[in-house]
């Protein structure tokens, strides 16, 4: 018997009872658009936050202004300054666990050139800065140290800016102006994309924070030696806690901070929460699709138990296909393939069903899925050992049965 | 030259029933030559059945010795007693036993599946053997949209499909009107005429008028072997294939 012969056997019976062969696949197709639906999900989520850590920069720590209090009420952050440029630089040199701290300022403006004009925000900072945040500079150059402390009239742009200032032209060399100021363009960044919750990583510039500071609005309070926040990379993951201690303990004893006065800064450790977060979404992720699994398993027992009935009510036909000729593994062979075909059928309807829910998923509730054909091909391989493996018990007792007893077989 | 197509010295078939055991079939000795008409004869549980079985290698002796066709079958495992009854055994039962869902042409073929014969050639026999008993214009019709005495034919064509030199039919009438078994028994008796040995189980005696010998069995033993003339040609003559068969 040929696999062919054996294929269209099997697809004569499981014609023969449809709607049994429709309800046995069920529990396959359940299964398999469940487990890619979740692979999917858990994927998209775990992708986000990658983002989200990509675009942040990799073991990054933010160091802000602390709250005032002024008769009982609490300014919010940034209402009292007390971080400067030598904090950050004390920071840096200091404590084991940093590799940078760089301080920074910011503002919003209006950026011009020709006869475009374009909202965004500026930084000001230095090289430091863009290595902390893990930003490269694409083409042209990044600050040199001349430039910082002479507060040069020089600025790096993100892609977006390029796209909506300079469309089409190389931006190295040209002139923006930034609130009215002229700045020479010495640099862009790669672009960093978007993040997931809509925010454009690249649409931004950046300048010397001694240029922003002595020449554009930053607010009254960081003219002088304040800083609007310090950004810190510790020098890994491991560090980060080690790297949040010490910049407290460092920042209290320069901002003398006497036992048991709260902190005048803050410390937020984003990349931590955000590979927490990550970790217990990729659980939650793993939970789902072992969930699903086991519906794959469940499914499997389905395929078994109407094998088994199918095999009693087929014992008749065994018992000729035995007299006509038929060895026990040509019987084998027959209701292994039909449990196969069964699960694989199921399997390819439930690839479907995985994918179309995951686009559906995606499409209204918005949820960052990622589908793989890899996850498809692997649902539908465990679809058919599946089969196999709960096609092959009924079978085999099929196969093993006696043909004069299968003859009689009423 | 050995013309025995079936020779069997002191075979035995026994069952245990519980702590019982039943002697289903005792010490049987008998050849069977090629392109004989044998009718095997006796009351329920005189052993007929067990004798079909195992010569038609459906089961094994627990004594004795089978040799079919030259071959000792008698010590044979399951997949080789397939090989057997793929290539040397036909059979047609009482109750057809056509599979529901398939054309005539389709439960034609079926011996074919196994011996691996490729699909063009399983059609053109399967279609020569349903010529052969006159059912040329019902191949692509399901069981049940055919007569009983059709099924039946349908059946002898699945038997025959292989060439296997044997067939061995299980009360082929018993499920049939006695005109349609008629039929049914010239068709038998114009196989053997084209040179198919034919053993027949039957306990109706018209029926075992076809055979030119018959053996009869009581509590498990053969106990008469007797050749009959052509008693049945006076029954067979009524239908148009036994005058066409060379007899």
């Amino acid at each position: 018997m040929t696999f062919s012969d054996c294929l269209l056997s099997a697809a004569a019976s499981l014609r023969s009872n449809k709607l049994r062969t429709a309800l046995t696949t069920l529990g396959i197709i359940i299964g398999v658009a469940a487990v890619i639906a979740m692979v999917g999900v858990g994927k998209g989520a775990e992708q986000r936050i990658d983002e989200a850590i990509q675009g942040l920069g990799e073991n990054v720590l933010f160091v802000r202004n602390g709250t005032s209090v002024s008769g009982g009420v609490r300014g919010g952050s940034n209402s009292k300054v007390s971080l400067t440029k030598a904090d950050a630089a004390a920071i840096e040199r200091q404590a084991s666990a940093i590799a940078i701290a760089a301080p920074t300022v910011r503002t919003t403006g209006q950026v011009v050139s020709g006869n475009s004009n374009w909202f965004t925000t500026i930084f000001g900072v230095g090289d430091a800065y863009l290595r902390a945040r893990d930003w490269t500079i694409g083409e042209g150059r990044t600050f040199n140290p001349q430039e910082e402390r002479a507060a040069a009239k020089v600025a790096i742009i993100g892609e977006t800016i390029v796209e909506q200032l300079l469309p089409g032209q190389n931006p190295i060399g040209n002139i923006i102006r930034i609130e009215r100021i002229p700045f020479r363009v010495i640099g862009v960044t790669r672009p960093k994309g978007e993040s997931s919750w809509g925010r454009d990583h690249d649409d931004v510039v950046f300048v010397p924070i001694s240029t922003a500071k002595s020449r554009m609005n930053v607010g009254e309070r960081f003219r002088g030696r304040f800083v609007r926040d310090i950004t810190v990379k510790a020098r890994s993951a491991d560090l980060l806690d080690a790297a949040e201690q010490q910049i407290i303990e460092l920042l209290r004893q320069r901002h003398r901070i006497r036992p048991g006065q709260p902190d005048d800064f803050y410390v937020r450790n984003i990349a931590q929460y955000l590979e927490a977060r990550a970790k217990s979404e990729r659980t939650m992720s793993m939970l789902l699709a072992a969930v699903a699994g086991i519906s794959l398993i469940v499914g499997g027992i389905g395929i078994m138990n109407i094998m088994l009935v199918s095999v009693t009510e087929r014992t008749r036909e065994v018992g000729l296909r035995m007299a006509v000729g038929a060895r026990g593994q040509d019987i084998l062979l027959q209701f292994v393939t039909e449990a196969v075909a069964v699960s694989l059928i199921g399997g390819l309807v439930g690839v479907i069903l995985g994918f179309g829910g995951s686009l559906a998923a995606a499409r209204i509730a918005g949820w960052p899925v990622i589908t793989s054909p890899f996850s498809a091909v692997v649902a539908m391989g465990f679809a058919a050992l599946v089969g196999v493996f709960f096609g092959y018990y009924p079978a085999l007792k099929a196969s093993r049965l006696d043909p004069i007893e299968a003859l009689r077989h009423e | 030259m050995e013309s025995a197509v079936i020779r069997t010295r002191g075979l035995g078939r026994d069952f245990s029933v519980g702590s019982q055991v039943v002697h289903a079939l005792r010490d049987l000795t008998v050849d069977i030559a090629h392109g004989e008409f044998v009718a095997i004869m006796g009351p329920s549980g005189s052993g007929k059945s067990t004798c079909m079985h195992v010569l038609g290698c459906l089961d094994t002796p627990t004594s004795g010795e089978y040799q079919l066709d030259g071959e000792d079958v008698s010590r044979l495992g399951r997949d080789d007693l397939a090989r057997i009854r793929r290539n040397k055994v036909g059979f047609v039962f009482q109750a057809f036993n056509l599979m529901a869902g398939a054309t005539a042409q389709a439960n034609v073929e079926l011996p074919l599946l196994y011996s691996g014969e490729p699909r063009v050639e399983r059609a053109e026999k399967a279609a020569r053997a349903l010529d052969a008993v006159g059912l040329a214009d019902r191949r692509h019709h399901l069981p049940t949209q055919l007569s009983g005495g059709q099924m039946q034919r349908v059946a002898i064509a699945r038997a025959i499909v292989n060439d296997p030199g044997i067939v061995l039919a299980d009360e082929p009438t018993g499920a049939l009107d006695s005109a349609t078994g008629r039929e049914i028994m010239a068709l038998l008796d114009d196989l053997n005429g084209r040179g198919m040995t034919v053993i027949l189980v039957t306990h109706e005696r018209d029926v075992a008028r076809y055979a030119r010998r018959i053996l009869t069995f009581r509590d498990g033993r053969l106990i008469t072997d007797e050749a009959q003339d052509r008693a049945c040609d006076a029954v067979a003559g009524d239908s148009p294939e036994s005058e066409a068969s060379p007899g």
